[in-house]
């Protein structure tokens, strides 16, 4: 297998030795060398700007490494997660997009034989200095196949709602935000206002929309999608993907998907992993107009993956 | 432009008579050795019906014939003559009360033991012998544990389970000690029912409900629990067959006394350290096979039994079902 960390310096924002054109950052570790900040798309005469629109930074992933056992599935990776962008992680199928959002919401930390190197910051704090359980419902996420419980649509919605340890509140109390989320989530007027049914009655979109209500009735701030339409159909991918274009403006999305069009159609940023490297990060424009990496454009093109 | 489908029968008009039938799957056509497997299958699955048909066939025969108001509202007496001997109220209750009371037991712990393996389950080598202790339970023969139970509960600091002699002895029999060794018999049933039903919950169900923020015991508690509850009653049903059923704890545990024999002091604590019988304990003792010599009586109590194992069947499957209802 070929190394593909020789082609790092083709891109600068993995370059560390080209200094960055953007104003310093506030150094948030001083034993650390600082993140590289991504090129500004107005920096850039190659980048077109397409949404300058983007939001605070919410999160921000640092020289991050992940290992299973002693094998690393996600190798130095670095990038920077916007309030009203979506991050799409794409690259051929065990290159770590998975494992690196997992360990955004800590869910690596299930698997015993994971170990971490390296920060991840949710607005400018550690992720692990943060109550596991305060942190999920502050990074909510949607899994591949729909998974709602075997409960009502209601207490599906209220499940994710009541708060670990606290009194528990009553129908009435939070009706309302139930029903909100639902409304979010783009579900609650096909339901009709019969939120007592099975949730595992509806169908596979529907149920899948019920996750996302599911996932930001909580009021989130990053929302992450594993994959959320590979197990339904184009019509309820595309219901899917109007949502995350309508959600973005609340919160910053991520979203790991295998359809390159998808990626095209939904991202704002684009951060394409190969072999658990982070190979190339940009604009969707630039990532999929004019890779820098000769990787990246076989991937785009359909070479490989 | 329309090109007219000359050969489709308009929509909603019946299907040409001359059409052939649709071809279906026969057994005809299947290979011999298939079509033996398939008649083999269907004449194990009858031949099975038609034994557990023949027992409660005969059992309700016969027991319908002796079984009467009286003789299950009257206390059972120690007399020879037959007309003087009473009913079977006292086995009646005591089956009742010790299988509720092995049942309260063996549910707990066996489920909590199950969440603890298939959830946590570390250290590993905690989690296998655990396991493995279950299985030795579960292997052990109930007479073993009636008097491994008996040389426990002689202890004397056990003595309050039961009945105290004057001369500091320990009785050992009582309703609480033949209870306590019943968990043992209904326990591994539970725990293995409730495991495999935990297994059956996919990672992704765990999964969902950790990404929101919720704790494992949470977890457990509101969304495995819940699922499992079908698989829990299916073990608790079985459990409690095998405790209705039980004789050789009854007998050196129970005290297999004609009547309940409550102790002294508070009424229901009293109850419970007491002896008694069961109805197993009874038709061994009224069967003329077993000890006794009024074969009617037995008939009347062994189909009693029967009725009664159906029906705590069918309450623990209510109790399940009761509240999954909303699930699916």
């Amino acid at each position: 297998m070929e190394d593909t960390r020789d082609l790092g310096p083709a891109d600068p924002f993995l370059d560390r030795s080209v200094p960055s054109l953007a104003p310093p950052v506030r150094r948030l570790r001083p034993d650390r060398r600082p993140v590289p900040v991504p090129v500004k798309p107005e920096d850039d005469p190659l980048i077109p700007v397409r949404d300058a629109a983007a939001g605070p930074e919410r999160m921000r992933v640092e020289n991050l490494t992940i290992r299973y056992g002693g094998e690393a599935a996600v190798k130095d990776v670095s990038l920077s997660i916007h309030q009203g962008q979506v991050l799409a992680l794409i690259g051929p199928s065990g290159c770590g997009k998975t494992t690196l959002l997992r360990t955004l919401n800590r869910l690596t930390e299930t698997t015993t034989s994971a170990t971490r190197e390296g920060d991840v910051l949710l607005d400018g704090e550690e992720i692990e200095q943060i109550s596991v359980t305060a942190l999920r419902r502050r990074i909510a996420m949607v899994f591949q196949q729909p998974n709602p419980f075997p409960m009502s649509i209601f207490d599906n919605v209220a499940y994710a709602i009541r708060v670990q340890n606290a009194k528990r509140p009553g129908r009435r109390e939070i009706e309302h935000q139930v029903v909100d989320a639902l409304r979010r989530a783009g579900l609650h007027d096909e339901l009709a206002g019969d939120l007592d049914r099975p949730a595992l009655r509806l169908s596979g979109g529907q149920q899948q929309r019920l996750c996302i209500a599911r996932a930001i009735a909580t009021k989130p701030e990053v929302l992450l999608m594993d994959e959320p339409c590979s197990a339904l159909d184009p019509k309820s991918s595309a219901i899917i993907e109007d949502l995350i274009a309508e959600l973005r403006r609340e919160l910053a999305v991520v979203i790991v998907t295998h359809n390159l069009a998808q990626a095209h159609r939904v991202a704002d940023k684009v951060a394409f992993m190969y072999l658990g490297d982070l190979v190339e990060y940009g604009d969707v424009d630039q990532v999929f107009g004019a890779p820098r990496a000769q990787r990246t454009r076989d991937y785009v093109e359909g070479a490989f993956g | 432009m329309v090109t007219p489908v000359l050969d489709r029968p308009p929509a909603g008009a019946a299907p040409s008579p001359l059409r052939p039938k649709p071809k279906r799957d026969s057994p005809r056509d299947w290979r011999w050795s298939h079509r033996l497997a398939f008649a083999a299958a269907w004449g194990c699955g009858l031949a099975l019906c038609a034994v557990a048909a023949a027992i409660v066939g005969y059992m309700g025969y016969r027991g319908l014939q002796y079984l009467d108001l009286g003789l299950l509202t009257s206390r059972p007496e120690a007399s020879l003559k037959q007309d003087e001997a009473g009913g079977i109220l006292d086995p009646v209750l005591g089956t009742l009360l010790l299988t509720v009371l092995g049942i309260g037991i063996a549910t707990p712990l066996g489920v909590v033991s199950a969440v603890w393996l298939v959830e946590y389950g570390k250290p590993r080598a905690l989690a296998r012998a655990v396991e493995s202790g279950i299985e030795v339970v579960a292997g052990t023969p109930d007479i073993v544990i009636a008097i491994f139970g008996l040389a426990i509960f002689q202890q004397s600091i056990f003595a309050p389970l039961s009945f105290t002699a004057s001369g500091g002895g320990v009785f050992g029999r009582s309703f609480l000690a033949a209870g306590t060794m019943m968990s043992l018999i209904a326990l591994p049933l539970i725990f293995g029912a409730t495991r495999e039903g935990l297994l059956a919950v996919g990672a992704l169900t765990r999964e969902a409900s950790w990404a929101l923020g919720k704790t494992r015991i949470c977890t457990v508690r509101e969304v495995l629990l819940p699922q499992v509850r079908p698989n829990i009653a299916t073990g608790a049903a079985l459990g409690m067959g095998r405790i209705v059923g039980d004789t050789a704890i009854v007998v050196v545990l129970l005290g297999a006394t004609l009547q309940i024999e409550p102790q002294d002091g508070i009424p229901g604590i009293g109850l419970l350290r007491g002896t008694g019988s069961t109805l197993t304990s009874y038709v061994y003792g009224a069967s003329p096979a077993g000890e006794g010599n009024a074969p009617q009586k037995a008939y009347a109590a062994a189909f009693v039994l029967l009725l009664i194992v159906l029906l705590l069947n069918a309450a623990v499957d209510a109790i399940a079902r009761r509240s999954s209802r909303k699930a699916s």
